[in-house]
């Protein structure tokens, strides 16, 4: 069986163990939505009081919120595994387990539980995107479509690699660290507003250090059609995402050396 | 009036229980410097272009926003964990067995464990955001004490009565989920409610004007808005004095539909577990 067909098992699994339990996924599904969704209520009162800052209105700010939500969800959909690595496989011993069998750990890492109620995130960035389509005149012809599917490939890819890096900690620290909470919804909380808003140094932090910017503002600016208050060049802000995939190559290469160090806790 | 010593017994035990998990407080903490910094700057964005607009001034939303991050812990957001796993085990029947009052023994629990997680982080916010922040120069963003005397006579009555009130919207969350066995529905429910309405996600006054009547009435603004106001004196004298009252108010009414609860949710319970 490729990995293809062992992965679409695994989904298959997790997804007939929750509907086992219809009404609680459903609920949990519309509870996840509704908690994450209140945060572009405080968008949306900012804009209100304030009126547009940085040169956007809220409606154009809605893209920026929409796409980086729609990418975390998915992220959070395929991450599940090693979100609890530290806890439920290096603690306790599974990862023993896992390395026995003749197939990737990180394919069954991702595998382990796809929690349909994430859905809820990507649900409320969709109905933003509607929000923000019909506030502002995008034209979604097939360079902005492509565009915003390769913005959202390369948030995912960004935000898969944050948790696969969390997950190589936890070789060393034996815990699923919750600090780095800080940069998957930190992150989400920081890239739902425009770049330019923000303090030169932490600019360049998103830019540079940890390339959110590059998932999420500069592909919108390229989709809104708008020359980059930054000064980025326009051939640029379509390519951005690229770094998303970067960040994700970097971390598997830091979760290899970690796999490779590997001792078991003896549990 | 029975004694208060198994009660100040169950606080303690639970406070200091919950004051042992350093590196819990410590990540809690780094969470929170993070996400007031991306608030603050947000906030800092929005002033730049229109601050004739804002309710308050950037140094009193500055404030407001530290506060909130180092007293987040007392927000009554989610269940306490504990409650559904008792329920789930059936150990909520060793509960049923103590010669207290349910009620009252379950508040002091919960209210040992939000003051426990909140004052580590607390101190250590007040150090790194009023003090080690004006030190290095950043004293425009830095948490400021609270505006004169009054406000801080004021402000004592105002947290007193914003953690009871806390404790007292927890321990209601936490008989709904004895009731329903499990947190995870509740805390769906309740997390939004608290973060909207307590003021915690913006103060309630940036939200639109038309909604003001009734946010500053509703229960939760004494969570977070109303004393938050009151530490830089927008809310002084009779106005605190209004808000003090809505806080002690809406803690008596909350706490009276929590013994209703405690009553009819004991009374039903089914012991699970074995």
């Amino acid at each position: 069986m490729n990995a293809f067909a062992l992965y679409g098992r695994y989904v298959a699994a997790s997804l007939r163990a929750q509907a086992q339990y219809p009404a609680a996924t459903l609920m949990l599904t519309v509870g996840h939505c509704a908690a994450t969704a209140i945060e572009i209520l405080g968008v949306f009162a900012l804009f209100d009081r304030f009126g547009p800052v940085g040169g956007w209105s809220f409606g154009e700010a809605a893209l920026f919120y929409a796409l980086v939500n729609i990418a975390f969800s998915l992220a959070d959909l395929l991450t599940r595994g090693f979100e609890v690595f530290g806890t439920d496989f290096v603690r306790t011993g599974a990862f023993d387990r896992v390395l026995l069998r003749p197939r990737a750990a990180a394919l069954q890492l991702a595998g382990h539980e796809v929690r349909l109620s994430r859905l809820g995130r990507l649900l409320q960035g969709f109905a933003v995107l509607i929000l923000a389509s019909s506030l502002v005149p995008i034209t979604w012809d097939a360079a902005a479509v492509a565009t915003a599917v390769w913005a959202v490939a390369g948030g995912v890819a960004l935000f898969v690699g944050i948790l696969v890096l969390q997950a190589t900690l936890a070789f060393w620290t034996v815990e699923s660290l919750e600090i780095v909470n800080v940069l998957t919804y930190g992150g989400v909380q920081a890239a739902q507003y425009p770049l330019n808003i923000y303090a030169a140094w932490f600019r360049r932090l998103l830019t540079f250090g940890i390339p959110l910017a590059c998932v999420a503002y500069y592909p919108v600016v390229a989709i809104l059609k708008r020359p980059d208050p930054l000064g980025a060049p326009d051939w640029l802000l379509p390519l951005a995402p690229i770094a998303g995939f970067a960040f994700l190559a970097l971390s598997f290469l830091a979760w290899r050396a970690g796999v490779a160090r590997y001792e078991s806790t003896g549990s | 009036m029975p004694s208060v010593r198994p009660y100040l017994a169950a606080f303690r035990a639970r406070f200091q229980l919950m004051l042992q998990y350093r590196a819990a407080a410590l990540a809690g903490f780094a969470t929170q410097c993070w996400w007031g910094a991306i608030r603050i700057m947000v906030f800092a964005a929005f002033y730049g272009v229109h601050a004739a607009a804002a309710p308050i001034s950037l140094a009193d939303a500055v404030t407001y926003v530290w506060l909130g991050q180092a007293l987040l812990a007392l927000l009554p957001w989610v269940a306490d964990p504990e409650i559904g796993q008792a329920v789930r085990t059936g150990g909520v029947g060793y509960d049923r067995l103590r010669p207290l009052d349910a009620y009252g023994y379950w508040y002091v629990r919960t209210l040992g464990w939000m003051l426990a997680r909140a004052l580590p982080r607390a101190v250590l916010m007040m150090l790194a955001a009023g003090i080690v922040l004006p030190l290095v120069g950043l004293g425009a963003w830095a948490w400021r004490p609270p505006s004169g005397m009054a406000a801080a006579l004021l402000f004592l009555p105002a947290f007193v009565l914003m953690t009871a009130l806390g404790a007292a919207v927890l321990t209601l969350a936490n008989i709904v989920v004895a009731a329903s066995l499990n947190e995870r529905g509740v805390n769906a429910v309740l997390t939004p409610l608290v973060i909207v309405f307590s003021g915690s996600l913006l103060p309630l006054d940036f939200f639109p004007d038309a909604l003001r009547p009734f946010l500053h009435v509703q229960p939760f603004a004494g969570l977070v808005d109303i004393p938050f106001r009151i530490y830089f004196a927008d809310l002084g004298g009779g106005a605190a004095l209004q808000g003090l009252a809505l806080q002690a108010g809406w803690t008596v009414v909350l706490v009276g539909l929590g013994r209703l609860a405690m009553e009819r949710m004991m009374r039903r319970l089914e012991m699970q577990g074995g």
